[in-house]
């Protein structure tokens, strides 16, 4: 991965991305090391490349890494002392706003920006964008102002007179017989549909099977509703320089659009983000806030914010598409899954992108597939955690349940006779045990009006980081150490465990240790999207602080007269490994050095030979439906999760709680409404979109399975996307157990609960 | 919105009115605009009184002059004149909690206060928490349970839960729940806060 794309980075569903992904350019042959889990230890050769130090391996213990480590910037938190692009008050900053069309598709024909230009403190009011609207709050103007509420004045002062044009807002608008074209120059609907042989083949091998199960699932768009919108403060610095503090999960990517928009050498631009408000997919962008942004601050020669308002954050910020899958399934008596079918139609708004992952992880046989994308006047899709796979996850997961029901076996027991990952073959019996899966009822079993159910789900993903991210480590004369990277930390605590690689690797306590991320003008590093962050740059990390521990300890052996292999780094010392009497502490060894500081990069090589390339996770579920008014509480949650190497299990923890968190809040609450007249969206704000509150949390508990993959010198995974895959599945699992049928629309929303039930009645 | 229910006091709200009465000719223009010309993009502003006024508070102990105009909110008084950035802007209408901040110890949005509300008033934001170096019990809960991600949430959670725990000890998790019901995190954090507010009430009790 090149971090200069400003691109999304991973497409898993990519074969060519993943054949790249997977290669083991790094190293072949070699010295022999101890990979794997408990009860399955392997032994892959791999060749450590010179500068770097040999991969940690199975049975190797640590002094910081693996420690719960609260994060370095927690008190900044705290406090109020972190500062976002957001909190950015510059000396002589300019506010900004966008002008927009309340209308899903217009033509604007006329506006008046005299009125906002005659409010006090206001300095700009003209056109930005295209007049050609084609979803609703697409902006076709700018203000800037001395004030924010002036700015806000001025866009309410704006007149604009539009030609009205027919929109297809909603899926079922787009495709409808006569429904007009979002896009001028193809259908509505494109994709590609099922090839014919594959259908052959699967009702060839559906014809050997016992019982074939069918469905219809269907998901709605949800918004990412990053508390800190996106937006940046953009600070032009003539003649050709600038500084931008954004709101992104990709500085390096944003550092080159800036350069782009204001035509300067991006060596002249420098991206800032210490802190980011939450992303999840959304922010790989400079986006149109930040490009205005940008432009503004040339024109007038000062710095410029501009944040999305938080209704344009619903309707221009991003969202996970829908979809619509229909599925067949042939099962055999004994558990074997022999033929699947599916269609997958979703939208992805004008921008596209939709699309769910289905089929993935549980072998089907013979599988066809038909995937469609519907362009809809609506803002554009981005990618949010795990793009694609919660849709696919939940539709699969629940037609599986079905095929389990068909023939009278344990979903759970289906699910291990299809599924050979190794990691996830251990989640199952351990995760069964520890959450009491014996006690699981037959389906629609409970009496009464609140019935209980358990389901579970499973979960993977593809990477393990990649070439891209050098890291610079410092040891200064005084005993201090700097590790740099210029990534964003998006809230997951990479900042945090890139300290704790350097202290570990340098022997010395983390105190000591002081990590930089979130600068451009630190090493190149990756945009945080795909589970990739930590992957990447952490090898890279251990690699550098290896670099300077080597020079630190050359300084050293000249003293004591030995190589410097001689000796090693540990406990916040120096030690003689063949002559236990010599040690000096890690200070009096940097007072030895002869000029201020040692300074070293370290760059991320390929992978290894990898125990497994993918990921595995099993997740369980248990709820409780009230049949009476529909609601849905999930009272229980256990999600069995692999991130390889576990460099701080108290932040690990939080990323996979999250995850659970937003999990249930796609079951349960998620949808972006839009009127159908209008093409606005009703619920562009914080009260009527519903998102998971404090009341709704399920008791949770997560064990992060400690997988030695030998992917490279740290063998960390990511926990971006692989936790976010299964919940709404495993919680969609348990509501079927707790009704005896499923529910096939997320989310589960009363209305659609008593529907269910209302339907299966009368079915009856 | 348990946390929030002492807002009261009357003038908290009017801005909160002149905004929903916003919304409301917003709507109505929607439908017009596309038959008349030249309609306002916007809702219909409220005139803007122009001019500024002196008020005197106390901002985490310090008595503070300010000048603002009567349609300043207190988050745009913290975070745009006197730089306490602290205090976030989400959802600016009282929906999210991004901005709670203590007035004479009891929980507001900021974002539904007017600035001039706050004369005379006792007013702590984020920053005003800790005592020098010693972070508030609930902030050091907060930092040893990760009851964080973002961060974004996380000064309106930490407030929320300070005043909760004054009125409050040792709150149950349905109680902290309800205590906290009036904020919005996104990242997913509220089961690292049940756990961060455990700890907040026994550091608060003397507990290590």
């Amino acid at each position: 991965m090149n971090a200069d794309d400003p691109v999304i980075p991973v497409d898993p569903q990519d074969p060519a991305q993943r054949r790249r992904r997977n290669q083991q350019d790094g190293a072949r042959g070699g010295k022999p090391f101890k990979f794997g889990q408990k009860g399955d230890v392997r032994e892959v050769a791999v060749n450590v490349p010179p500068d770097e130090p040999p991969p940690w391996q199975f049975g190797d213990t640590h002094a910081v890494v693996g420690q719960r480590t609260p994060r370095v910037d927690a008190v900044a938190k705290v406090t109020g002392k972190a500062r976002y692009a957001y909190d950015m008050n510059l000396p002589g900053m300019v506010w900004a706003a966008f002008v927009r069309c309340p209308h899903a598709r217009a033509k604007v024909t006329a506006v008046d920006y005299s009125e906002a230009m005659k409010i006090p403190g206001v300095l700009v009011a003209k056109d930005y964008g295209s007049k050609d609207i084609r979803y609703a709050l697409q902006h076709f103007g700018v203000v800037a102002a001395e004030t924010h509420a002036a700015c806000l004045e001025a866009v309410r002062a704006v007149k604009a007179t539009f030609e009205v044009l027919p929109h297809a807002a909603r899926m079922d608008q787009a495709l409808a017989p006569d429904a007009p074209r979002v896009h001028s120059e193809r259908p509505n609907k494109t994709g590609d549909d099922f090839r014919p042989e594959a259908v052959a083949a699967f009702e060839k091998a559906a014809q050997g099977c016992d019982a074939v199960v069918t469905g219809t699932a269907t998901t709605e768009v949800q918004t990412h509703m990053c508390l800190e919108p996106h937006g940046v403060t953009a600070r032009f610095e003539a003649p050709d320089r600038a500084t931008v503090w954004a709101s992104t999960q990709a500085t390096f990517g944003a550092r080159g659009e800036v350069a782009r928009v204001l035509k300067v050498p991006e060596a002249n631009v420098t991206v800032i983000a210490h802190y980011m408000g939450g992303g999840f997919g959304s922010k790989f962008s400079l986006g149109v806030a930040g490009a205005a942004a940008c432009t503004l601050s040339k024109e007038l020669g000062r710095p410029v914010k501009l944040m999305l308002e938080r209704r344009a954050e619903h309707a221009q910020g991003g969202n996970r598409p829908s979809s619509v899958q229909e599925m067949s399934l042939g099962v055999k008596k004994d558990g074997t899954l022999a033929a699947y079918k599916v269609s997958k139609t979703g939208t992805g708004g004008i921008g596209g992108g939709a699309g769910a992952a289905n089929p993935m992880i549980y072998d089907f046989g013979e599988v066809a597939e038909a995937d469609f994308e519907v362009a809809t006047n609506a803002g554009a899709a981005a990618a949010m955690r795990a793009p694609r796979h919660p849709q696919g996850s939940f539709a699969l997961e629940t037609i599986m349940n079905l095929a389990a029901e068909a023939i009278g076996m344990d979903p759970l027991e289906l699910r291990r006779k299809n599924d050979k990952h190794p990691i996830r073959a251990r989640q199952y019996v351990e995760g069964a045990k520890r959450f009491g899966w014996d006690k699981r009822t037959a389906s629609g079993s409970g009496k009464g009006p609140i019935k209980k159910g358990m389901g579970v789900a499973s979960s993977l993903w593809y990477a393990l980081g990649g070439r891209g991210a050098q890291v610079l480590c410092r040891i200064r004369k005084d005993g201090s150490v700097e590790i740099r990277n210029g990534a964003q930390d998006i809230g997951v605590g990479t900042k945090t465990i890139l300290a704790m690689v350097a202290a570990e690797e340098l022997g010395i306590p983390l105190s000591r240790v002081t990590p930089f991320l979130g600068d451009t003008n630190d090493p190149i590093g990756p945009a945080s999207g795909g589970s990739t962050t930590a992957p990447t740059i952490m090898p890279a990390a251990r690699t550098a602080a290896f670099m300077a521990g080597r020079s630190l300890r050359e300084i050293v052996a000249k003293t004591w007269d030995c190589g410097a292999d001689d000796l090693a780094l540990g406990g916040g010392k120096v030690i003689h490994l063949k002559d236990r009497s010599k040690s000096m502490t890690f200070e009096k060894a940097c007072a030895l050095m002869p000029g201020d500081e040692i300074a070293e990069l370290g760059k991320r090589t390929g992978n290894y030979a990898a125990y497994e390339g993918q990921t595995g996770g099993v997740h369980f579920a248990e709820v409780e439906v009230d049949t009476e008014d529909g609601t849905i509480a999930v009272t229980r949650y256990l999600a069995l999760q692999d991130a390889g190497t576990i460099l701080n299990p108290l932040t690990a923890e939080s990323q996979v709680n999250g995850a659970i968190v937003q999990g249930v809040s796609y079951a349960l609450f998620e949808e972006r409404i839009l009127d159908r007249q209008l093409g606005q969206q009703v619920n562009a704000d914080m009260e009527m979109y519903k998102i998971a509150g404090p009341k709704d949390m399920p008791r949770a508990e997560v064990i992060l399975t400690e997988v030695v993959n030998g992917a490279n010198n740290v063998g960390v995974a990511g926990l971006g996307e692989g936790p976010s895959v299964p919940v709404a599945a495993a919680i969609a699992g348990a509501v079927h157990n707790a009704l005896g049928f499923p529910v096939w629309s997320l989310p589960m929303t009363p209305d659609r609960v008593l529907a269910a039930i209302a339907g299966k009645e009368k079915g009856k | 919105m348990g946390g929030h229910a002492d807002e009261g006091k009357g003038s908290v709200s009017r801005r909160g009115f002149l905004k929903s009465a916003g919304v409301a000719a917003a709507a109505t223009s929607l439908i017009d605009d596309a038959k008349k010309a030249m309609e306002p993009v916007g809702p219909a502003p409220a005139a803007a009184v122009r001019g500024e006024t002196e008020i005197r508070f106390k901002l985490n102990g310090k008595e503070t002059v300010a000048k603002v105009p009567p349609s300043m909110t207190l988050l745009e008084l913290l975070r745009e004149r006197l730089d306490m950035t602290g205090t976030k802007q989400v959802c600016d209408r009282g929906a999210c909690g991004a901005c709670t901040v203590h007035l004479d110890g009891r929980t507001v949005n900021s974002c539904l206060l007017l600035a001039m509300d706050a004369t005379g008033r006792d007013v702590t934001t984020v920053e005003g928490l800790a005592v020098g170096d010693r972070l508030h019990p609930v902030q050091q809960g907060f930092v040893e349970e990760d009851a964080m991600q973002c961060g974004f949430c996380t000064p309106g959670m930490v407030m929320s839960c300070a005043a909760l725990l004054a009125k409050n000890p040792a709150p149950t998790r349905a109680e902290c729940a309800e205590g906290i019901s009036g904020n919005i995190c996104r990242c997913g954090t509220y089961l690292n806060i049940f756990r961060a507010m455990d700890r907040a009430s026994a550091l608060a009790k003397g507990g290590k």
